[in-house]
This record gives C-alpha cells, sequence and structure tokens, in this order.
C-alpha cells in the first residue's frame, strides 16, 4: 500500500490550506517534516523544514493513528498558512519522498470505503457535501454521511433477518424443540421493515429533489412579463427582454439559493396559438417542461385565463404586471418588484412542506433497491398466506428483498442468520 | 519389511473413509483402506440415524454417485421419516432410524466385494513424503504402504480428549487410542489447527425403560427411502420414544454444574450451537422447564437406546441421577456414560475444491477431520476426497462441485473459503439455490456426471435414464395439451381471460393445482406413473422460482470462471486494506466466486482482483 498525499482544501490563496498524508509511511514521512509529531489527536505547532533545514512554514499538525482517521490508515494532518508558494513547497517536498505519491482524484474517500470507515450510501453523501450548495443540500448530505441510511436499512435487514431467520429455524429444525407458531413475529418483522421502507421511500423523491434541485416553472401568455420576473427574481439578467411578445422560444434555466433550497427557476415560451413554426415549437417545449416542473407559477394577463390542464395542486397563480392594476389579486411585477418577495415565500412554503418528510435515500439507486424489497415482502406475505407447504417460497422471498438491501449496505450471510437463530432458540435434541 | 503398493491409501474407516475408498475403487484404481479393525468399517459412533434435513440431500448426492451410505441406511432403517412432510418439497429430508449393526453389516458388505479394494488392519503413524509430494503411509508395526494419493479421514483421533465429568484421558472414540504422532506430522507440514468439542448422551439399557410413561413416535406409513434403488425397508420397523426433562432435571444439573468438563473449564474446543449439552441447555435457556428427549433403539435386537437431546460431560453419577429424574426412565440404567470430546481439526482453507491439500499435492483430508460434524457431511467429503484422488491418477480433470448444483458443492465451498469456526453441519439454509438443489431431484443433478466420469453402476445408470424417458415424455405430453382460458374457467380453474392458452405443465406450477386436477381435464393422462407424477409436480411448483435463480446461478457460474492462481500475491494489489489481504492470502480463493464469499470482501476489492488477473492474462497471451 503507498503512502499517498494531496492538498485537501481548495486551490488559491486560502488562510489555511490542509495538506494530508495517509498510508503506512505517513509518520515518518512527516516527521522528516515536522522533526517530531505531536501525540495522535493533539493539534501542536511545528516548524516544518525540508532536507536541507530550511524552515518550509510553520504550521497546525494533527496525527490519527491507525484505524483512527478518515481513511482508516496512519494520517498526518499539515494546517499550512494559506499561500500558494507555502502549499506548492510542501507538496513539493512530499513529491521528492520515495515513500509516498500524489494521490489519484478520489483516492482518500476510496481507501475510507476499503478500510470499511465508510459505507457506500456515505461516501456518496460525502461527494454530496463537498458538492453542497445550499443549507437544505450541506444538511442532507451530513445526514447522508454519518450513515443515517446505513442505519435504517441495517434496522430494516435487522427485521427481515430476524423474520428469515425464524421462518429458517421451522424449516431446519422441524423436528426439534422450535416454537411451531412463529408467524405472528415473522409477520410483525416483515411489517416493521416494510413500513420502514414505505416512510422513506416515499420522502425520497424530496431527497432527491434537494440533492438535484427543484424546478419552478414560470407559465404564462406571451408578453406577460415572464422573462421580466426571472431578471428580478435572479437579480441579473438572465433571460432576454423585450416588448415584443414571443421572445423567448427556448427554456431558459436560472439556479438560485431561495432560502436553502436550490431552485431552478425556467422562462418558458410564452403560451399561445401560434403559426410561426419556430415559436410553436418553443411552446411545446414550454408546455412539456412545465409538466414537469415542482411548482409552476402562472402569469396571468388582463382577462386572460390560465392553461387548466397544466395546473396542478400547490401551483402559485399571480397577475401580471401587477403594477399597472392596484385592485389585483395577487399582484406581481418584475419590473418593479412587486411581489417577488411574496412569491418567494409561497415557493418556499410549498418546498417546505415537501420536504417534510424528506428522506435520507437521496439517489435513484436507493429508491429502486428499497422498491423491490417492499415488493419481495409483499409476495413473502401473500406465501405465508397460503400455509406452511409455501414456508420455503416465502423465505426465497425474503432472501431477495434482503439482497435489495444489500446494495445499500454490504452483505448478507447465511452465518447471520444462523447467529439469530442460535441465540433466540434452544436448539439440538 | 513390508511394502505394498497402490494408487491410493485411505487411512480411516469411517463414513468418509468408506466413501473415499469405494469411489475411489469404482473409478478403477487400486485403493487401500487402513483402519484399526476391520469390523470398525461402517460404525455408527454418534446417533443410530442417517439423514435428516440437509443431511439427507447429501445422502440423495452419495447415492446419485453410486455412494453406499443411502443403501445401507435402507437397509439397517427400523424408522423412516420423511422431515417436512407438511412444508414444500426443497426443504424435505428423508431420515432414517438406523439398527447400528445392519448398517455396519451392510457397508462392510459393500465393501468387501470390490476387487480393487484392499482393506488393511494397522494404526498410520506417519506419511512418506519426497520433494513435498506424499508418496504414502507408514504404520505403527513399520510397513510402508506406496501411493501417490493418500487421503486422511482420521475424524475426531487427532488428539483427541475424552472427558467423563472431572475424569479426562486421550483417546479418539470410547475405546480407541489418538493418533498423537500423526497430528504432529501434520502440523510439521504446516496445516494450521483448531480445536472443537463434540459431546453424546449416556446410553440407556431399553428394557429398563417404561415404555408405557413415555410418548410413541412412529415412523411414516409409506416410508421414503434414502436410495434411489430402494423400494421397500428391509428391517422390521418400530417406532421412538418421546419424554422429556422437568425442573427436578434441571435442579440436579444446575447444582453439579462445576463438575462438567465444559462448565468446570475443563474444555478449550468450541461446540456446536446446534448440539448444544444438556447442560448448556439448561444455562443458556434458563426459562424453559423442559426439553424433549427421543428415546432412538439402537437396533431391533439391541437393547440399547440412544436418548437424543441430553448429550453431556457430567460426571457418571450425576448423569444418573438426572437420569432417573425422567418420566419413564425412574429404573433406567446407564449402559455407557455420555462423553465430551475434544479434538483436533485441520482448517479446511488449507485445500482446494477436490478437498486436496493446497501445499502438499497428492495428500487429501476429508470428514471429520475438516471441522465438519456428521456422517453425511463426512461421507460426502469422502466421495469428493475419492473421486478426485482417482481422476489425479486416470488424468482426468478435477470433479468440483458447485454451490448452484449440489448439497456437496455448497458444503465444500463453505469449508474452503470460509473454514469453520464451529462443527459445521449442513442445513438447508446453507444452500441458496435450495429450490433446486432438492433431494428428489439429486440424480437428476448429479447422476449425469457420475456416468460421465464413470464412477456409476451400469445398473444405476439403466434406472436412471429410463426414469428420464418416463419423465421427458410426461413432460412432453404436458407441454403439448392446452387450454383456453375459457375452458379452464368452465372446469373451475380460475384464470385471467387473456386469451392466452396454457399448457398443462403450466398449470401445475399453479400452487393450488395438483396432478389429479390435470387428469379430471384429460383422462388419457390416466396412465402417467405415481412416481413420475409427483416429480413432475415438484419440478412445476418451483419452475418460476428456478427461472427467476437462473440470473444468480449465471452470475456465480461467471465469478467462478475466473480462476486465481493459488500463488497469486494479493499484497501487490494497489488499494486492497491489509486485513483483507491478510485474509486472502490466508484462504487462497480458487476462483473469484469463492473470494466474493470470504468475510469483510468488498466489491472494490473484488475489481482490484479481477483488473489484476485480466492483467496476468494479457501480460501471457502477448
Amino acid at each position: 500500500m503507498d503512502t499517498i498525499f494531496s492538498l485537501a482544501s481548495a486551490r488559491g490563496k486560502a488562510g489555511v490550506s490542509v495538506v494530508r498524508i495517509s498510508g503506512p509511511d505517513a509518520f515518518s514521512v512527516a516527521q522528516d517534516l515536522c522533526g517530531s509529531l505531536p501525540a495522535p489527536r493533539f493539534a501542536s505547532l511545528r516548524n516544518l523544514c525540508d532536507e536541507n533545514g530550511d524552515l518550509l512554514d510553520q504550521a497546525l499538525v494533527l496525527v490519527f493513528e491507525d484505524g483512527h482517521s478518515f481513511t482508516g490508515e496512519p494520517t498526518v494532518e499539515l494546517h499550512l498558512h494559506g499561500s500558494t508558494a507555502t502549499v506548492s513547497a510542501v507538496l513539493a517536498f512530499l513529491g521528492r519522498q520515495k515513500r509516498t505519491r500524489q494521490s489519484e482524484p478520489g483516492e482518500f474517500t476510496r481507501r475510507a470505503m476499503e478500510n470499511g470507515r465508510l459505507d457506500l450510501a456515505q461516501v456518496e453523501g460525502l461527494a454530496d457535501l463537498i458538492d453542497a450548495e445550499t443549507e437544505m443540500q450541506r444538511k442532507q448530505a451530513v445526514r447522508v454521511l454519518s450513515g443515517a441510511l446505513g442505519e435504517l436499512a441495517k434496522a430494516w435487514r435487522h427485521d427481515l433477518v430476524r423474520g428469515a431467520a425464524l421462518l429458517e429455524a421451522t424449516i431446519d429444525f422441524a423436528d426439534e424443540d422450535v416454537p411451531v407458531d412463529v408467524l405472528p413475529d415473522v409477520q410483525e418483522c416483515l411489517t416493521r421493515a416494510k413500513i420502514g421502507m414505505m416512510r422513506e421511500l416515499s420522502g425520497a423523491a424530496a431527497a432527491e429533489r434537494i440533492r438535484d434541485g427543484f424546478e419552478v416553472a414560470i407559465v404564462g401568455p406571451p408578453n406577460a412579463g415572464k422573462s421580466t420576473l426571472l431578471n428580478a427574481l435572479a437579480g441579473r439578467d438572465a433571460a432576454i427582454t423585450s416588448e415584443i411578445a414571443g421572445t423567448t422560444r427556448d427554456v431558459i434555466e436560472v439556479r438560485m439559493d431561495i432560502k436553502g433550497f436550490p431552485v431552478t427557476f425556467l422562462d418558458t415560451a410564452g403560451l399561445r396559438e401560434t403559426e410561426d413554426f419556430v415559436e410553436s415549437l418553443g411552446v411545446e417545449k414550454a408546455i412539456e417542461r412545465a409538466k414537469m416542473a415542482d411548482i409552476r407559477v402562472f402569469l396571468l394577463g388582463d382577462g386572460s385565463t390560465y392553461n387548466r390542464e397544466l395546473f396542478q395542486n400547490d401551483d402559485i397563480l399571480m397577475t401580471a404586471k401587477g403594477d399597472l392594476d392596484p385592485a389585483a389579486k395577487n399582484p406581481i411585477s418584475g419590473k418593479t418588484g412587486l411581489g417577488v418577495s411574496s412569491l418567494i415565500d409561497r415557493i418556499v412554503s410549498v418546498l417546505e412542506q415537501r420536504t417534510a418528510v424528506s428522506a435520507t435515500a437521496t439517489r435513484e439507486r436507493h429508491r429502486v433497491a428499497m422498491a423491490q424489497a417492499i415488493s419481495a415482502i409483499e409476495a413473502a406475505e401473500a406465501q405465508m398466506d397460503q400455509g406452511a407447504e409455501f414456508t420455503e417460497l416465502a423465505a426465497e422471498e425474503i432472501r431477495s428483498a434482503v439482497r435489495s438491501l444489500e446494495s445499500l449496505v454490504g452483505f448478507v450471510d447465511v452465518e447471520h442468520l444462523l447467529d439469530e437463530i442460535f441465540s433466540s432458540f434452544c436448539i439440538g435434541k | 519389511m513390508k511394502h505394498l503398493e497402490f494408487d491410493v491409501v485411505v487411512v480411516g474407516g469411517g463414513h468418509a473413509g468408506t466413501e473415499a475408498a469405494l469411489a475411489a475403487a469404482r473409478m478403477g484404481v487400486r485403493v487401500a483402506l487402513v483402519t484399526l479393525r476391520k469390523t470398525d468399517i461402517g460404525v455408527m459412533s454418534c446417533n443410530p440415524a442417517i439423514g435428516g434435513l440437509g443431511k439427507g440431500h447429501l445422502v440423495r448426492e452419495i447415492d446419485a454417485l453410486d455412494g453406499v451410505m443411502g443403501l445401507a441406511g435402507d437397509a439397517a432403517g427400523i424408522q423412516f421419516r420423511l422431515l417436512n412432510r407438511r412444508k414444500g418439497p426443497a426443504v424435505q429430508g428423508p431420515r432414517a432410524q438406523a439398527d447400528r449393526k445392519r448398517y455396519a453389516a451392510a457397508v462392510q458388505e459393500a465393501a468387501s466385494n470390490v476387487p480393487l479394494l484392499t482393506i488393511l488392519e494397522g494404526e498410520v503413524s506417519d506419511l512418506s513424503l519426497s520433494g513435498g509430494k506424499v508418496t504414502g503411509v507408514i504404520l505403527a508395526d513399520g510397513a510402508e504402504l506406496v501411493a501417490p494419493k493418500v487421503i486422511l479421514t482420521t475424524g475426531t483421533f487427532l488428539r483427541g480428549i475424552i472427558h467423563i465429568g472431572d475424569v479426562s484421558r486421550s483417546g479418539g472414540r470410547i475405546g480407541d487410542q489418538a493418533s498423537v504422532k500423526l497430528a504432529a506430522r501434520i502440523e510439521d507440514l504446516g496445516f494450521t489447527f483448531g480445536r472443537l468439542k463434540t459431546g453424546t448422551p449416556p446410553r440407556l439399557d431399553g428394557r429398563t425403560i417404561d415404555w408405557d410413561r413415555v410418548g410413541r413416535q412412529p415412523g411414516d406409513e409409506e416410508p421414503t427411502m434414502l436410495s434411489f434403488l430402494s423400494k421397500a425397508p428391509k428391517a422390521p420397523q418400530i417406532s421412538c420414544g418421546l419424554t422429556e426433562t422437568n425442573e427436578k432435571t434441571h435442579e440436579i444439573i444446575a447444582r453439579n454444574l462445576s463438575r462438567s468438563a465444559m462448565y468446570g473449564g475443563m474444555i478449550d474446543g468450541v461446540g456446536p450451537r446446534y448440539c448444544p449439552s444438556i447442560e448448556d441447555k439448561i444455562v443458556r435457556f434458563a426459562e424453559k422447564t423442559s426439553h424433549a428427549i427421543f428415546l432412538e433403539p439402537e437396533g431391533v435386537d439391541d437393547h440399547i437406546v440412544y436418548p437424543n437431546g441430553i448429550s453431556t460431560s457430567l460426571p457418571a453419577d450425576v448423569q444418573e441421577e438426572y437420569v432417573r429424574s425422567i418420566q419413564g426412565l425412574e429404573k433406567a440404567q446407564i449402559t455407557q456414560p455420555g462423553y465430551a470430546i475434544e479434538y483436533d481439526y485441520v482448517d479446511p482453507r488449507n485445500l482446494t475444491l477436490t478437498l486436496e491439500s493446497k501445499d502438499v499435492p497428492g495428500l487429501f483430508l476429508a470428514g471429520q477431520i475438516n471441522g465438519t460434524t456428521g456422517y453425511e457431511e463426512a461421507a460426502a467429503q469422502g466421495m469428493v476426497a475419492g473421486l478426485n484422488a482417482a481422476r489425479q491418477i486416470t488424468l482426468g480433470d478435477p470433479v468440483v462441485f458447485s454451490r448452484s448444483d449440489s448439497y456437496i458443492g455448497v458444503m465444500i465451498d463453505d469449508l474452503v473459503t470460509r473454514g469453520v469456526t464451529e462443527p459445521y453441519r449442513m442445513f438447508t439454509s446453507r444452500a441458496e439455490f435450495r429450490l433446486s438443489l432438492r433431494a428428489d431431484n439429486a440424480d437428476q443433478r448429479l447422476t449425469p456426471l457420475g456416468v460421465a466420469i464413470g464412477c456409476v453402476s451400469e445398473k444405476r445408470r439403466r434406472l436412471f435414464e429410463n426414469k428420464m424417458d418416463q419423465l421427458e415424455s410426461a413432460r412432453k405430453r404436458l407441454n403439448s395439451i392446452t387450454y383456453t382460458p375459457q375452458a379452464l374457467n368452465s372446469a373451475g380453474i380460475s384464470v385471467g381471460e387473456d386469451g392466452k392458452r396454457r399448457s398443462a405443465y403450466q398449470l401445475l406450477s399453479f400452487p393450488k393445482i395438483g396432478f389429479a386436477d390435470l387428469v379430471a381435464l384429460d383422462p388419457t393422462l390416466e396412465d402417467v406413473a405415481p412416481a413420475v407424477r409427483e416429480q413432475i409436480s415438484t419440478d412445476a411448483l418451483y419452475s418460476n422460482y428456478v427461472g427467476r435463480q437462473m440470473k444468480d446461478v449465471e452470475a456465480l457460474k461467471r465469478d467462478e470462471a475466473h480462476e486465481i492462481p493459488l500463488n497469486f500475491d494479493y499484497g501487490v494489489l494497489e488499494g486492497l486494506s491489509n486485513e483483507l489481504v491478510g485474509k486472502l492470502s490466508q484462504s487462497r480463493p480458487q476462483t473469484l466466486a469463492h473470494a466474493a464469499r470470504i468475510e469483510g470482501m468488498t466489491p472494490a476489492a473484488l475489481t482490484l482482483i479481477l483488473a489484476r488477473l485480466r492483467q496476468n492474462t494479457r501480460r501471457r497471451s502477448a
């Protein structure tokens, strides 16, 4: 196993830059640089000198022992002064050492996973945390990183393994001292796992949205001021605005942080019957995108009606160019800023409602695994209802449910099953 | 000094040894079986029964390859029961209570009529080796047997110690010596050892049991035989007795726990969790006020009774006291006190899938020496070692069993990749493909292999092929008879009105439809023989699941096709944790599929190994 190093913080000038060294030779290499190492997990100031004894920097040094670091390997962290020159000098020193090499992208995390410090879901959570742009994203990533999904999956799997063990006990120890009617207990285990997964699944869509962003489409007739509103929201000229109806022929997206929620606003072509071929394509596309969005904001012109087919629950109706009509209901104007903050509040309240049940399953992969497990559990329940002669088929379905969960947290093993059986029953004639 | 030459020498005449010797002889090579006494061949040293759940599957597989265990069990069977009769056929296991004397006689007879098999009495004290390979064995009297293949099946004899309460002494089985010298030699060869323990109950004099005060457990009315060749039991049939421990029994045992070899700290070995001693049961499940005891007669004309469920290492006087506290056993005489035995086993991770040593070519290990328990597990290993030792003589490809084709494959795979932490016993739950690995189709799964490698008699081959022809023609008929949804619904079989015709075979896969329903639809099916009906119904019942599992089987086969050389260097793999390097280097998995089952294995690590294997292949072909 090589010892690897790299700059762990962002490149460029900063208050502090962190260089991380991980691997079997981390301590000895760091010792050459620092003279002596502080006790594990105690931050201490050290003078970093190169081979000639020239001072490179004065840095805060942290030492993590084997099995007690992020990667699971001996690790040293150097908190350097964040100048580009200092960082390069230290990296150059490390690069000259035969025992170390520059890490590949993601290699620290890969080692953490291979050393069992993180499970796959946690690795994904970490990647999301690093990429997190908004507060909601950050909170969610931290939750995934803490192994929340892994913990949940472990609990479900525990229930399933317990249920399977009870069934297996009636199969493999039929001739012995095991309780005869285990079905109610099995049912209880299966139901608990199933309900847990269903709850998680219902929140999964929102969680995925937090990760990937919500979409809010602004729709309305041509020249209702959709682009102007978008510009007002974005605070910059993202969409071309002009007074000629039908200017916006493509869908324009602006991604922003709305009170912690990642939201992409879609500025769509004005919805109207048109003979202009290019414009009609734009209208079609606008309708399609607007349908897929999480929320639609309808800007209603004077006397115009909105497209009822597009309208879904929680959508927002506003009167366009509200600055021109003091009597308008829910007036909004991108031009004067009238109603913009109340629109933002309404969007946030809808998103808050939707993410109240937000889960830790943030990826499609997680959702598919849970959906498969749930349908296998339902099949197992159906087999159990048919009677004892179908026990082995019910057991097979539970096995398949457990296999689905495996993709979230590692393996199940017959030994786990037997452990469960032996710790619960007195078996043996 | 005597000097005899053979192709294969089998050391030990237990269940592993006899199957090994017979299998090798069936393959046409010259075999010597060395045992302390010829009369030890076929002896059942623990409970007098063959088969059971998982175990019955193994017996059927041994039988499918023409082994002796099933036929001997049928010849000696005094009570036949198909376990799990009320559950699905995949988890039903045939079991026979056997008459000890008849069983041993049947095995000895089978072994005495084999021209290529020589049975020798003696104690093997050492192995002969040359250039790192085994070349034969040395007997205690100095005689040497020369053979390029040696199969060790020494059971619990390696440094065995017997404990009865606080009295302990060296010994392999009650009345026999332990093999200390041989153990030292095996250790010198670099094998790693572990220590296990197992126990037996006191044997009772059946004439002193009050049979009127105990329950009765009769055999099945229609006995299910162990062997595919047997038709009906040969011995008279009997019932077993049923009784149970009570609070007084528990009080006696609890009071004397400190005198138990196990609880007095006299034994270091690890015992099986599924066969706990009565002391263990009372300590671990203190809330239970009684435990079942099965009174199993050891034979038709044998008054000894094996009380299954109360194995113990308490002193003899305590055994007598607690036995007599049990209903029906108030006046019971103990003919042989129960004892615990601890013994060395060789870590089976030292072995390949053919049970040959990874380090000493020509040396095979089979049976309890590999950390297993049970006659059936031992016999199945003996079969694998015997076939493969012979196969090496005849220069054929190794005979390797897979998790996807047999319980034998599951067991060998578990042993050589995972090793053991307690005596290994077969369970149906160990077999992930158990819906297709059934006792009823063991012949379909393995007899063709047996025919191909030449270990199956002409008689069995003919019977098997005849059965397959019948099955095939019945299956064809069922597939050719089809019905419209309308016809089915009007006949009372409810199906969706989707316009699709369904074959009679498809109907059979419906959970509530049996062969009789098909006959009602089409009376011409009346002539299908009962055995064929049953087999085809079972096949149909699982056909959907078996189809679904095919994907997993294929994935397994793909991984099994990636062979890993035994000298593969895991240390140089970039990114493999030290812990995994250690485990892989110790286990030396033979294929990627086996590597995947090592505890703590990660998908990332497997990818690394696979990448290196591909690299090596490229380098070789370049």
